[in-house]
C-alpha cells in the first residue's frame, strides 16, 4: 500500500519495480479502492471525456459569465492563432488557448473537472489535450498520465494543500500546474525522477502566488491564471526532459508551499480582501457586481 | 483521499465550495423534506450571503432541492425551472455569528404544510457539513449512505435500528445520537459502509418510538 507521504517514495517505488508512476498509482488505488483497474480507468476516462467537451464548448461559446467579468478570451487566443499574430508558437498559443476556454466555461457555470480544483481545472487538460493533438498521442496514454498527475496530487494535497483559501493560489494553480508537468513528462517518455523535478519547477516558479479574486469570484485574475499555469508546467516538463535536476528537492519544494500558504496574511487567501482585489478598480468591480 | 478526488468530481462550475457544494445542501435538504419542497427560504451566511450571484450558488442550492446532481448543466437555469416546477423560493442575506463562513440555513415547506429545516456549510472542495436538520444540531458529510432517525429518546430503540441493519449485512462506519433533552427528541445519524435502500429506511422507519427513517445517498 502506498501512503502517498512523499514524491520521493513514489519515485523509488516505480524505479524499483521498473514501472511508470501511473501504473503504481493505478495498482495501489485499484486495490485499496477495491476496484478493477479497468473500473478506475473508465471512470478516468469520463473525466477527461468531460475535459475535452469543456474545450469545445469553451471555444465555441459567446457567453458572459454571471458578473460579466470573463468569456470570450479563449476565443480571441484562437482567432489570433488563426491570424497568425501569436508569436510563441503553435503548442504553446494552443496551450493558452485550451486552458482559457476550459476555465472560461467554468466561470460560466459550464461542467468541468475540478482538477485539482475548479479554480484550477483548465490547466491540466490545457496542456495534456494539447500535447495529445500536436503529438497524435491517444486517450488510453493521457487517461494514464492522469494517475500519475492525481499520484503526485494527493501528496501535494497531503503535505501542503491545495485550496487557495489555505495556501493561496500557490496551492491551486501551483499545485495544478505541479500535476500537468508531472503527467506531460510522462507522456513525452521522461522518467519518475524527471516528473519528480518538473513538479518541483512548477512549484518553484509559483511559489508566494497569492489567492486574490475580484469580488471573491473564481474569475479575475484566475482565468488567466489558468493560462499562465499551463504554461509554466510545459516549461517546468521542458527543463525536466532536457535532464535539468531542482537543487532543492521536490519534498521540501513542498513543504516550503506549505510554510509560505502558512505564513501568507488571510488577506491574500481567497478573502478578496488584498491584492487585486484591493485595487482601485477591484474594488469598483466588486461593488457594482454586489449591486446587480 | 482518492485519485478522484484529486482528479474530479465532473461538476458545473464555478466554485467547488459555492456551486458544488451547495448542490450538495441543496439535495440533503430536499431528502429530508421527503419530497420537493413547495416554498424555500433560504438565508444565506458569510461568503455565501456576499457571493451568492456571482458564484450562482442561489441557483445551485435551488439545483439541488430539484433533485440535481452536481454536474447538471441545467443548473444555471435551475431558478426558471422552479418556478415551472412550483416551487417558490426566497434568498436573504443573513448575518449570525459563529456559523462558517460558506453555510445556508434552508426552510422548506411542503403541500401539506409541514416544515423542514436544514443548514449545511460547505467546507471546501465541494465537501459540506450538515450542522442542522429541523430542530437538532447534528454533524455528518454526506459522504456515506446515511440514515437520519428521529425518534424519542427510549431505551432499546438504537439496538433495534442497529440489529435491523446487521440483519441487512450493512456495517456502521459513523454512528453519532443527538438529543435535545433527556426522554425527549432525538436523532440517530448511521452512516454505513455498504449502499443502503429506501426498504432498510422504511423497515426502521415501522420500528417502534422511531418518527421517520430519512436515507440519503452519496454523491460521489
Amino acid at each position: 500500500m502506498i501512503t502517498y507521504d512523499s514524491i520521493q517514495s513514489l519515485i523509488d517505488q516505480a524505479v524499483l519495480e521498473g514501472k511508470l508512476i501511473s501504473q503504481i498509482v493505478l495498482i495501489d488505488k485499484a486495490s485499496q479502492m477495491e476496484m478493477t483497474d479497468k473500473q478506475l480507468l473508465k471512470k478516468m476516462n469520463d473525466n477527461l471525456q468531460v475535459m475535452k467537451e469543456a474545450v469545445l464548448t469553451g471555444l465555441e461559446s459567446e457567453s458572459k459569465s454571471v458578473s460579466g467579468l470573463s468569456g470570450g478570451d479563449a476565443k480571441k487566443m484562437m482567432q489570433s492563432i488563426s491570424a497568425g499574430r501569436s508569436i510563441g508558437g503553435h503548442l504553446l498559443s494552443e496551450v493558452i488557448t485550451k486552458a482559457l476556454a476550459v476555465s472560461e466555461v467554468n466561470a460560466c457555470m459550464g461542467r468541468i473537472v475540478a482538477s485539482p480544483t475548479a479554480g484550477s481545472c483548465g490547466i491540466i487538460p490545457g496542456l495534456l489535450l494539447t500535447l495529445k493533438e500536436v503529438y497524435q498521442i491517444n486517450d488510453e496514454k493521457v487517461v494514464m498520465s492522469l494517475f500519475t498527475a492525481s499520484g503526485f496530487g494527493m501528496v501535494i494535497a497531503k503535505n501542503a494543500g491545495i485550496s487557495g483559501a489555505e495556501g493561496g493560489c500557490q496551492a491551486e494553480c501551483g499545485s495544478a500546474s505541479a500535476m500537468a508537468a508531472a503527467a506531460a513528462v510522462e507522456l513525452a517518455g521522461g522518467t519518475p525522477e524527471m516528473c519528480g523535478h518538473a513538479v518541483a519547477f512548477a512549484l518553484k516558479s509559483v511559489l508566494g502566488l497569492v489567492c486574490d479574486p475580484v469580488a471573491g469570484l473564481v474569475e479575475v485574475p484566475c482565468v488567466k491564471r489558468n493560462a499562465s499555469g499551463a504554461a509554466n508546467a510545459l516549461v517546468a516538463a521542458e527543463m525536466a526532459l532536457a535532464g535539468i535536476e531542482s537543487k532543492i528537492p521536490v519534498d521540501e519544494v513542498i513543504t516550503a508551499m506549505k510554510a509560505v500558504g502558512d505564513a501568507l496574511p488571510a488577506s491574500l487567501k481567497e478573502t478578496a480582501e488584498g491584492g487585486l482585489a484591493d485595487t482601485p478598480t477591484g474594488k469598483k468591480l466588486a461593488e457594482s457586481i454586489l449591486m446587480q | 483521499m482518492n485519485v478522484f478526488d484529486i482528479i474530479g468530481p465532473i461538476m458545473v462550475g464555478p466554485s467547488s465550495s459555492h456551486t458544488a457544494g451547495a448542490v450538495r445542501i441543496g439535495r440533503i435538504a430536499r431528502a429530508v423534506c421527503g419530497k420537493q419542497p413547495i416554498d424555500a427560504k433560504i438565508e444565506l451566511f458569510g461568503s455565501f450571503a456576499k457571493t451568492y450571484r456571482g458564484h450562482g450558488t442561489d441557483k445551485a442550492i435551488i439545483a439541488g432541492l430539484l433533485g440535481m446532481m452536481p454536474d447538471d448543466e441545467r443548473i444555471r437555469d435551475s431558478l426558471g425551472i422552479s418556478v415551472k416546477a412550483g416551487m417558490g423560493y426566497q434568498f436573504i442575506q443573513a448575518n449570525k455569528k459563529d456559523v462558517h463562513p460558506n453555510t445556508a440555513l434552508i426552510t422548506m415547506r411542503d403541500q401539506e404544510g409541514k416544515e423542514s429545516v436544514v443548514q449545511g456549510s460547505s467546507v471546501g472542495g465541494g465537501r459540506i457539513v450538515v450542522n442542522r436538520i429541523n430542530d437538532i444540531n447534528v454533524e455528518f458529510d454526506g459522504d456515506f449512505y446515511t440514515f437520519l432517525v428521529p425518534h424519542h429518546d427510549s431505551p432499546g430503540v438504537i439496538a433495534t435500528v442497529t440489529k435491523l441493519l446487521a440483519e441487512h449485512g450493512l456495517n456502521i462506519a459513523k454512528m453519532n445520537m443527538y438529543r435535545s433533552h433527556r426522554g425527549g427528541e432525538a436523532m440517530m445519524v448511521i452512516e454505513t459502509d455498504q449502499p443502503a435502500t429506501q426498504e432498510m429506511a422504511d423497515s426502521i422507519e415501522a420500528i417502534k418510538n422511531v418518527r421517520k427513517a430519512v436515507l440519503i445517498e452519496p454523491i460521489y
